[in-house]
């Protein structure tokens, strides 16, 4: 009796460890945040790319209105990729997209946007990373996708895909 | 002259106080990177780290020690970006029951055990 308890006690706690062991082989081990609710974009101040102006949020972002932040860098080989996909999703007159220049040399920033063309409707400097950090973002590229109630409804973390751009569309529909 | 001596305390006394605050922050600001987790080098503090993004985390909450705010703020504001996972020390909620209650159930569990052991023992 003693004897079967124990084998009990030793299958049971082996079979806990053989699941989560199991459940972890399945799981990434890198973590990526996700946006699970809906969250406030976050309120601040930036110097604009073009004008060298300080630009409040709340002048940027309008109520019914979709935005699209894309956080984007000169030296980023992604963003190079993504880039066409912006040129064609900036076409679309549902949505407006918001540049954040990420950590970039304001020279290589410039002759980037004249090579590739400029698919934002504003681009915003942001020189040490903080203002990307008030997206939760963590590196680039990452996009952002704003409601018209100024919610962050979706975070894309990598550069954007078809399938990401049909996504966003069917979204701002 | 007078007036001059006195002048001179008051200085040191702020000198002193302003010094002592400085290594106050300092002190915190070790405590709190230390405990948020690089998420680009995952594995490494923010504090160990050199990525883009610590350097970030870095300027933001040295901003924030200068501006007052406390430690649990900066770890909220934090934890409202990135989710839990971005501090070492995770607080209790409904995300870390199992973290936290496990090794608690798991020593409960071996107390039993070893006290039925004891008693079996005993009746012998």
């Amino acid at each position: 009796m003693k004897n079967r308890f124990n084998l009990i006690i030793i299958f049971i706690f082996l079979s806990f460890c053989f699941i989560v062991l199991y459940k972890g082989l399945n799981n990434s081990n890198i973590y990526t945040p996700k946006i699970i609710d809906k969250k406030d974009i976050p309120v601040f101040k930036a110097r604009d790319f073009d004008s060298n102006i300080f630009i409040a949020s709340e002048n940027i972002f309008e109520e019914n209105n979709y935005y699209v932040v894309n956080i984007w860098a000169s030296w980023c080989v992604p963003c190079r990729k993504e880039h066409p996909l912006l040129m064609k999703l900036s076409k679309n007159q549902s949505v407006k997209l918001i540049g954040l220049n990420y950590r970039d040399n304001l020279n290589n920033a410039r002759k980037f946007i004249k090579e590739l063309g400029n698919p934002y409707d504003q681009i915003l400097i942001d020189n040490n990373g903080t203002l990307g950090v008030e997206f939760g973002a963590y590196g680039v590229p990452e996009t952002f996708l704003i409601d018209k109630n100024k919610k962050i409804i979706k975070k894309f973390v990598g550069p954007i895909n078809q399938e990401i751009l049909e996504e966003i569309k069917l979204i701002i529909k | 002259m007078k007036i001059l001596k006195i002048f001179l305390i008051i200085f040191l006394l702020m000198g002193f106080t302003q010094s002592k605050s400085d290594e106050k922050n300092v002190k915190l600001k070790y405590k709190i990177l230390k405990n948020i987790r690089c998420l680009v080098c995952q594995g490494q503090s923010v504090h160990d780290s050199e990525s883009d993004f610590a350097s970030s985390i870095k300027l933001i909450v040295d901003k924030k020690i200068k501006e007052d705010t406390s430690e649990e703020q900066i770890y909220e504001f934090l934890i409202e970006k990135y989710g839990d996972w971005i501090i070492y020390d995770p607080k209790l909620n409904k995300n870390t029951y199992i973290l936290w209650l496990l090794p608690i159930l798991i020593f409960l569990l071996g107390g039993v055990i070893m006290y039925k052991k004891v008693l079996i023992k005993n009746n012998e």
